[in-house]
């Protein structure tokens, strides 16, 4: 074997799994993060990848907004049955009920207040790490955060003050409290987890898929007519083939219009896309240019 | 639209960083980079246009691309390294975008360590700079062995070949004895767009290739497949099968270097214990060999004593195994040596105990001299010697960059203070 052999998804996928095993084998308590989106998928075939035949060293985590996609909540189930792997789901309904969380209007993103809630339960179960799925494309306050990123005792990023991080010699040593979150597929992109998807042949929630749904046309982006985000009194609502690059928030994810009904189609229109993922499909992402790195500072994964 | 072809048949990655100065147009060439390669998507450059308005200019500015911070974007500067992803039909590449700024040894050395290739961006009103010695230095120190001279800015000079031929020759002066590979200078215009991914109509006289074409035919660098065999253990499984009553100890980590086959005779650190290697597993099925970059379980012939941070190595080539060294560290953080801190050093999977024995010079980056030095601050480059408590299992950096590379961990701030190169 030379060095042609490795291709671009080899190496990312091998670079994935030496991160994972240096969280458990550098982290007393950690966690790895399952919303049952495309990312935290791969993130679970690099955990198998890394830690098989034994069971993973750590518990899947959910932080259920309670505003999801039923098929993907049923993905998550099903797909957690299937690995005989131990799941922990924290609600931000009970934390706006004890009065950890607030919102104004029942409607709103639950996004922002994810954080209350991983923040809680990382202190509940005092995690040291949590593995997420975040990438560097995503966003450019990400493109600037380590794979290894330091967490202090309120869970607050500090994009000033990041741990330098050189060759691949990575610290997640922390005190009581403070918690490390470790982004093994930082450095793929949109198209690079499609491609594995592809390449593992690895199950997604129906919803990625094209299917027709009644969206209305709010600036670029096709908002999904649901309970929680029905149309304004002045929009048209249409019926249109969609499917969702992102899975998170109903009420802050919308889809693109798509008739790429397989993995390989989806394959393609990635590579053509001339908007981001997180530009085409999330509302809370265009209400200032820093929306995502202050999400970060107050918590979030 | 054909930039942008699936990913599946591309094997190869490049790494790249990109240094220069602060104002000599790196943003700038980054924006000009990822615009001109199809790789800034339409909403991106929606928003840069809205901040662009807001800010009265007239164009669409492609530097503020690369500032994804509040703090950078309020103060018009980087703060730290970022990580940019692109692609052309050719390859991959990751860019590591790094400062030009005050703390620039530290931000550097953090993207030089992964780099294979530096862009040394230049200003041609202002030629070579301190900075662009320093820089210079700091990637061949890194390792990287291959630079690409961007003299930019060319539009403001004219596009004058004299101006460009008399600083390539300048700058091969001092680069030259630095001992790189190879050095391609490319003459530019980042804000026009001639010589970055277009050739222009500016600069006829200029027959060599487009930025984009020498960062598509560099070498990426293999000379880590070449090595000898390195695999620091990161974990160790216990796996019972149920009729057998012995157990299998699966050995779980990556290839460093060099590359390792199905019954090589191979050497356990730090016992010394001399065995085969009996299979190489991976989740989709055993392999017969495994290269450097790959992840993987390794069995061997005989149960021995092995725990994470031990490394099992090609038998007829070893590390050398020492517990005192000569290496050159970069001192990161903002308070400097303290030498009754207690001090941790990671190599590879091995977590020892570390002492600075001895300060036996500071590097001057700027006139490439040692002199001689009482204490480390912060972006210092220092020759030190290392006592570590137990022996390490380490080739010199020059010659393997993974095992010849270590950081330093303060073990009450956990904090990492320092990255090192072993002599």
């Amino acid at each position: 074997m030379d060095v042609s052999a490795l291709n671009h998804l080899d190496r990312l996928e091998s670079e994935a799994i030496h991160i994972m095993r240096e969280v458990a084998a550098q982290s007393k308590n950690p966690a790895l993060l399952f919303s049952g989106g495309k990312d935290s998928i791969v993130l679970l075939r690099i955990a198998e990848k890394a830690f098989r035949p034994l069971a993973f060293p750590f518990p899947l985590v959910h932080i259920d907004t309670g505003h999801n996609f039923t098929e993907v909540i049923a993905f998550r189930d099903r797909r957690v049955k299937e690995l005989n792997e131990k799941l922990i789901v924290r609600s931000v309904e009970e934390s706006i009920k004890q009065g950890r969380a607030r919102i104004k209007t029942e409607n709103d993103s639950r996004n922002a207040l994810q954080a209350v809630t991983l923040v809680d339960t990382i202190n509940e179960f005092q995690f040291d790490a949590c593995i997420g799925g975040a990438r560097r494309d995503e966003e450019k306050a990400r493109a600037k955060e380590r794979i290894f990123s330091f967490r202090d005792e309120f869970g607050t990023w500090d994009p000033k003050n990041q741990r330098p991080e050189i060759w691949s010699l990575y610290n997640a040593r922390v005190h009581p409290g403070e918690n490390m979150r470790v982004f093994p597929i930082s450095n793929w992109t949109e198209l690079d987890v499609w491609s594995y998807i592809a390449r593992e042949n690895l199950a997604v929630p129906d919803i990625y898929y094209a299917h027709r749904r009644s969206v209305v046309r709010r600036g670029i982006q096709l908002v999904p007519v649901t309970d929680l985000t029905p149309p304004r009194p002045e929009e048209v609502v249409e019926e249109l083939w969609v499917r969702f690059r992102t899975v998170g928030d109903i009420t802050c994810t919308c889809p693109v219009a798509s008739e790429a009904k397989d993995v390989q189609a989806i394959i393609a229109e990635t590579a053509v896309t001339s908007v981001t993922e997180r530009g085409a499909t999330r509302m809370d992402d265009q209400t200032s240019e820093a929306s995502m790195e202050l999400r970060k500072k107050q918590g979030y994964f | 639209m054909d930039q942008h072809l699936p990913m599946e048949q591309h094997t190869e990655l490049l790494r790249f960083i990109t240094c220069g100065s602060v104002d000599d147009g790196k943003s700038t060439l980054i924006g000009r980079l990822l615009f001109d390669s199809k790789a800034i998507f339409e909403d991106q450059l929606a928003a840069l246009s809205a901040t662009s308005q807001r800010r009265g200019m007239s164009e669409t500015d492609l530097a503020l691309l690369t500032d994804g911070l509040q703090a950078e974007r309020e103060q018009g500067i980087t703060i730290d390294v970022a990580y940019r992803y692109f692609s052309t039909p050719k390859r991959r590449f990751i860019i590591a975008d790094t400062p030009g700024h005050e703390q620039y040894t530290r931000n550097m050395v953090t993207g030089a360590s992964t780099a294979d290739v530096a862009i040394i961006l230049m200003d041609v009103r202002k030629g070579v700079l301190p900075q662009t010695r320093r820089h210079t230095h700091i990637v061949r120190l890194l390792g990287i062995r291959q630079i690409i001279l961007a003299v930019n800015k060319m539009d403001l000079v004219n596009f004058d070949e004299k101006v460009f031929n008399q600083l390539h020759q300048e700058f091969l002066s001092f680069a030259n004895p630095m001992g790189f590979d190879d050095i391609i200078a490319v003459p530019m215009s980042a804000l026009q767009g001639d010589m970055v991914v277009d050739r222009g109509e500016s600069l006829p006289w200029y027959q060599g290739k487009t930025l984009i074409d020498v960062l598509e035919s560099v070498r990426v660098d293999e000379n880590i497949q070449h090595a000898p065999f390195r695999f620091p253990v990161q974990l160790v499984h216990r796996v019972r099968n149920n009729n057998e009553l012995n157990e299998r100890r699966l050995y779980l980590g990556r290839v460093e270097s060099g590359k390792v086959s199905v019954g090589d005779e191979v050497v356990v650190l730090p016992s010394g214990v001399n065995t085969q290697i009996t299979s190489i597993d991976t989740y989709d099925g055993a392999i017969n060999s495994a290269i450097a970059g790959q992840s993987v379980t390794i069995t061997l012939n005989e149960q021995v004593d092995i725990s994470r941070g031990d490394m099992i190595a090609e038998k007829d080539h070893p590390p050398r195994s020492e517990k005192s060294f000569s290496a050159l560290i970069c001192w990161l953080s903002n308070s400097g040596l303290d030498i009754t801190r207690r001090l941790l050093l990671r190599h590879g999977t091995q977590t020892v105990a570390v002492k600075i024995a001895a300060l036996e010079y500071k590097l001057d980056i700027n006139h490439s001299i040692h002199v001689p030095t009482e204490k480390i601050a912060m972006n210092d480059i220092v020759k030190v010697l290392v006592r570590v408590q137990q022996p390490i299992n380490m080739d010199s950096y020059e010659s393997n960059r993974p095992n010849g590379s270590f950081i330093i961990i303060d073990e009450l701030t956990n904090d990492t203070v320092a990255a090192g190169m072993i002599e």
